[in-house]
């Protein structure tokens, strides 16, 4: 049913006036993935593979994640396992589920569509997504700024 | 351990919302309050394959998802939505989902520049 579906998952599609290698190699490359996400990366991404990330922005990059990375189809789809909004220092999240995230690349006439599904929602506590809650865009950046009190107190 | 994370791990027990909605049945129920306004398990169960037993149940797992409430009218207990924690569970999934929409547009500056 579809508030089912809409609880469960979130899906975007984006066209980029890109060739599909680029593409690629922009998801594939941790390097590459870490620029525009705003992460950077202890290792490469590769299937299986289990990879550290911690944000970017100045003053937040205490905050660490995890990548579990499932499949990666050259110039196809890549996917990967984590933790969303697990962002709370002193928090262990392992035991918790994850949601997958699925990228899924196809040659268009303006150059590459991508899909972005993050599924598994349902799965996450609710006490989780109550913290998650108040951390909207503008809460985000509040939040990472409460982090940064909290772990330098 | 400060006062933030101790409250993180204390609610931290508190039952899944998105699995309570993850059923059929429940969802018709949360659809049917949602619609109809406050109901008698007798409104809810008539027309439905479903037996009263059934639905007492399923309404107590919503319930303990915090997606329910009960009130005693006479000899009737009547069910109603209790919004906030639907908010709660809608407006989580447009923050992650605005996430991407940021994340998206960054990666295609970065693609097409």
């Amino acid at each position: 049913m579809k508030l089912h579906n809409t609880t469960d998952r979130i899906e975007k599609e984006i066209v980029l006036r890109a060739p599909r290698s680029r593409v690629w190699r922009a998801l594939a490359n941790a390097e590459e993935f870490g620029t525009w996400f705003g992460m950077t990366f202890d290792g490469a991404f590769a299937p299986g593979a289990r990879v550290h990330g911690r944000l970017t922005a100045p003053g937040h990059e205490r905050v660490s994640l995890e990548l579990a990375i499932e499949r990666m189809d050259p110039e196809t789809r890549m996917s990967y396992r984590w933790h969303p909004y697990a962002i709370q220092p002193g928090v262990d999240y392992s035991n918790e589920p994850t949601t997958l995230v699925e990228f899924e690349l196809e040659e268009v006439a303006e150059g590459t569509k991508l899909t972005v599904v993050e599924s598994g929602f349902d799965r996450i506590p609710e006490a989780r997504r109550a913290e998650a809650f108040r951390m909207n865009d503008a809460g985000w950046t509040g939040q990472l700024e409460n982090i940064e009190r909290h772990v330098a107190s | 351990m400060s006062l933030h994370s101790t409250g993180w791990r204390e609610v931290s027990r508190a039952a899944p919302v998105f699995a309570a909605l993850g059923d059929e049945t429940r969802l018709a129920l949360v659809g049917r309050l949602s619609s109809e306004g406050p109901l008698s398990i007798t409104r809810l169960a008539a027309g439905s394959p479903v037996t009263r037993q059934a639905i007492t149940k399923h309404l107590s797992v919503l319930a303990t998802a915090g997606l329910v409430s009960d009130l005693r009218r006479g000899r009737e207990r009547i069910w109603e939505l209790e919004p906030g924690q639907m908010e709660a569970a809608r407006t989580y999934l447009e923050q992650v989902s605005r996430r991407w929409d940021k994340a998206l547009d960054r990666l295609k500056r970065f693609v097409e520049e």
